[in-house]
């Protein structure tokens, strides 16, 4: 019997020739992701568990990548960065981005393909729920707490359960105003928030080869919104040559069996999908955007792991060219590769900055999450009233981007960009 | 943290909903708080809960540091969103020794077991509808049962399966220790 994607990268990393959904196995981890939030944790498990002079399993697979609470006044926050900082150095880590230097990237999960960690076919689990996004490039990728991140760090193993995957084929050609965003929001609206609760979800079709790697990592980094342990896609030539590019270091791909079985199977035609958001307070609270041009805004957000990458400016900078914001649009790029990207001229000889500072959209926020899960009252776009939020970000849970009275709907950067020129709910049909 | 439980615990419970995700269990603005530095763990429990809308009665009193409530009644779920391992240890923190839900969220129920900090139990029935904020509960780990004081009604828990090995041992260090995984601790 055939093996999945998932199973495939769990039997070689538990060094077994098969294994099947339900079994119980040590797996080697080839890539631990920690941040500011949950890195000094992780670090204080490690010391209390292995004791103080303990050497992690291998220095080069511990990335720190501080991203959550950079640019705020807070003390602790600025603690907790300190922490990693002589922790790397006591433990000569080479994989430390400071915030304050030029190896700065910014949030980890657009930052870890970026700077050559992730690649197809390897274990990756992360201090961090969308560590799944790593699955657009063909690795088992799921997010852990600081205990078992403390454990990996003593030892380069975790012991996991092989999940059931579940498998989403997209097929169909894409329309210019959906984008993968309105994918993973109309597929999370069909199974719900926990509809992949302990499962693989396994993306494939030629809808998904079709998509950016940009746009991949968005279908990915959702996944856990649907209560997935991973999200994955088999790797493709887009997938690798962007890998060998960044990365020093050789990789075997992996890919599923033809006649696996898997536990589900969901087909979705993307060319019948129109433009959605995700109402208050569910990721799962599906809606046509064109359905709720009655809810009137307060401000736009374009950020985040999900909804903050140079594909997603890029689409919202169509929108935004030669109109006005009627509200307050806060700009988050995710890394500072992506800051760099947009301040540089593209081929009409305007930068991506320009075309959002003549829009009237505020200054471009240095990369961070920022307000992506609301932080340190100081962060910039943190709501701290009833404003009502448009955004690019992946969760509307009360209370996310701060205040506990903003109603919070994500959707793509198109219809963000369409929303902040009208000031209410927009089809970005209107404009395209 | 890893101390061994008792196998009945008997409080009162505190009841929630479906879909309480760990941004309502912990609001992010807390996470700058290291649950390994003990005042700071402290500190999470007398958070715990704080993000409920505000219809929800207090976890903990008002410059309190624990909750009043031993056991937390939810729904489906429960613990849906972040990987912070802050959640499962603010309600431990707080005083919470088990949680009885009709289902988890995948890295909730991981963390809750690594840490040893509480038994995420389920129960097929929804006690919810049982149970109200304040009422008084008797769980009994070894029968696998919960029983609503007042009305002697007992409801069976799902077995923790898999689970089992490592939440008895008392969280994932003490049985990698025990399953010769890792070395056992030098005294
Ligand atoms: S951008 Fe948001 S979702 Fe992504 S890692 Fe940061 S806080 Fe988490």
């Amino acid at each position: 019997m055939g093996m999945t994607l998932t199973e495939k990268i769990l039997a070689r990393a538990a060094g077994q020739s098969a294994v099947k959904p339900g079994d119980n196995v040590w797996i080697a981890v080839d890539i631990l992701l920690s941040h500011d939030i949950c890195g000094p944790g992780t670090i204080g498990i490690f010391q209390r568990e292995f004791g103080k002079d303990a050497r992690v399993w291998d220095r080069e697979k511990v990335v720190l990548l501080p991203d959550h609470y950079i640019f705020t006044k807070d003390d602790k926050a600025h603690r907790n960065v300190d922490i990693l900082r002589a922790f790397a150095k006591e433990q000569r880590l080479p994989y430390f981005y400071d915030p304050g230097t030029r190896r700065y990237q910014g949030v980890c999960h657009v930052a870890l393909p970026q700077a050559g960690h992730v690649r197809p076919g390897e274990v990756i689990f992360g201090t961090d729920s969308h560590t799944c996004t790593h699955g657009a490039f063909g690795a088992f990728a799921s997010g852990i707490g600081n205990t078992d991140a403390g454990f990996i760090l003593g030892t380069g193993k975790l012991l996991v359960k092989v999940p059931e995957t579940l498998r989403f084929t997209l097929r169909g050609v894409k329309p210019d105003y959906i984008m993968a965003k309105d994918m993973i929001l109309k597929i999370i609206g069909d199974i719900g928030v926990e509809g992949a609760n302990y499962c693989a979800m396994e993306f494939n079709g030629d809808a998904v080869s079709a998509l950016s790697l940009d746009e991949r990592m968005t279908l990915c980094n959702m996944a856990v919104e649907a209560g997935a342990k991973n999200g994955i896609m088999a790797p493709d030539d887009t997938v690798l040559d962007y890998v060998r590019k960044r990365t020093h270091k050789a990789f075997e791909p992996v890919f599923g069996d033809p006649g696996a079985t898997v536990a589900r199977e969901y087909t979705t035609d993307v060319s019948r999908l129109e433009p959605c958001v995700a109402e208050p307070h569910s990721p799962a609270k599906f809606a046509l955007a064109r359905e709720r041009t009655n809810v009137k805004i307060d401000r736009v957000y374009i950020g985040s792991c999900t909804g903050g990458k140079l594909t997603d400016f890029v689409a919202a900078a169509t929108i935004l060219k030669r109109r006005k914001v009627k509200v307050d649009t806060f700009l988050v790029p995710a890394t500072q590769e992506i800051a760099d990207a947009l301040a540089t001229p593209r081929s009409g000889g305007q930068s991506l900055v320009e075309i959002f500072q003549a829009a009237g959209c505020l200054d471009i926020a240095p990369p961070s999450c920022a307000a992506c899960l609301g932080g340190p009252v100081d962060t910039f776009g943190r709501t701290q009233a009833r404003e009502v939020v448009v955004s690019t970000t992946n969760r509307n849970f009360i209370g996310r981007m701060g205040s506990k009275d903003a109603p919070i709907y994500l959707a793509s950067p198109l219809t963000a960009a369409a929303s902040a020129v009208t000031g209410h709910i927009t089809d970005p049909r209107e404009f395209l | 943290m890893t101390a061994t439980k008792p196998v009945t615990i008997r409080g009162p419970v505190y009841v929630v909903g479906d879909d309480i995700d760990t941004d309502q269990i912990i609001p992010a603005q807390y996470l700058n708080l290291v649950p390994t530095i003990p005042e700071e763990y402290k500190k999470l429990g007398s958070y715990a809960l704080s993000g409920l809308p505000a219809e929800y009665p207090p976890f903990v009193p008002k410059g309190g540091m624990e909750s009043p409530f031993r056991l937390v009644i939810a729904g489906r779920n429960f613990g849906c969103g972040s990987s912070r391992e802050h959640a499962p240890i603010a309600l431990g923190a707080a005083g919470i020794e088990a949680v009885v839900a009709l289902s988890y969220a995948r890295i909730f129920f991981r963390n809750a077991i690594a840490t040893g900090e509480l038994y995420p139990l389920e129960c097929g029935e929804r006690l919810t509808d049982v149970w109200a904020t304040g009422d008084e509960a008797e769980l009994d780990l070894q029968a696998e049962l919960i029983r609503h004081v007042k009305s002697g009604r007992a409801f069976p828990l799902k077995p923790l399966g898999a689970a089992r090995p490592v939440v008895e041992a008392g969280g994932l260090f003490a049985y990698a220790r025990k399953t010769g995984m890792i070395a056992a601790r030098t005294p």
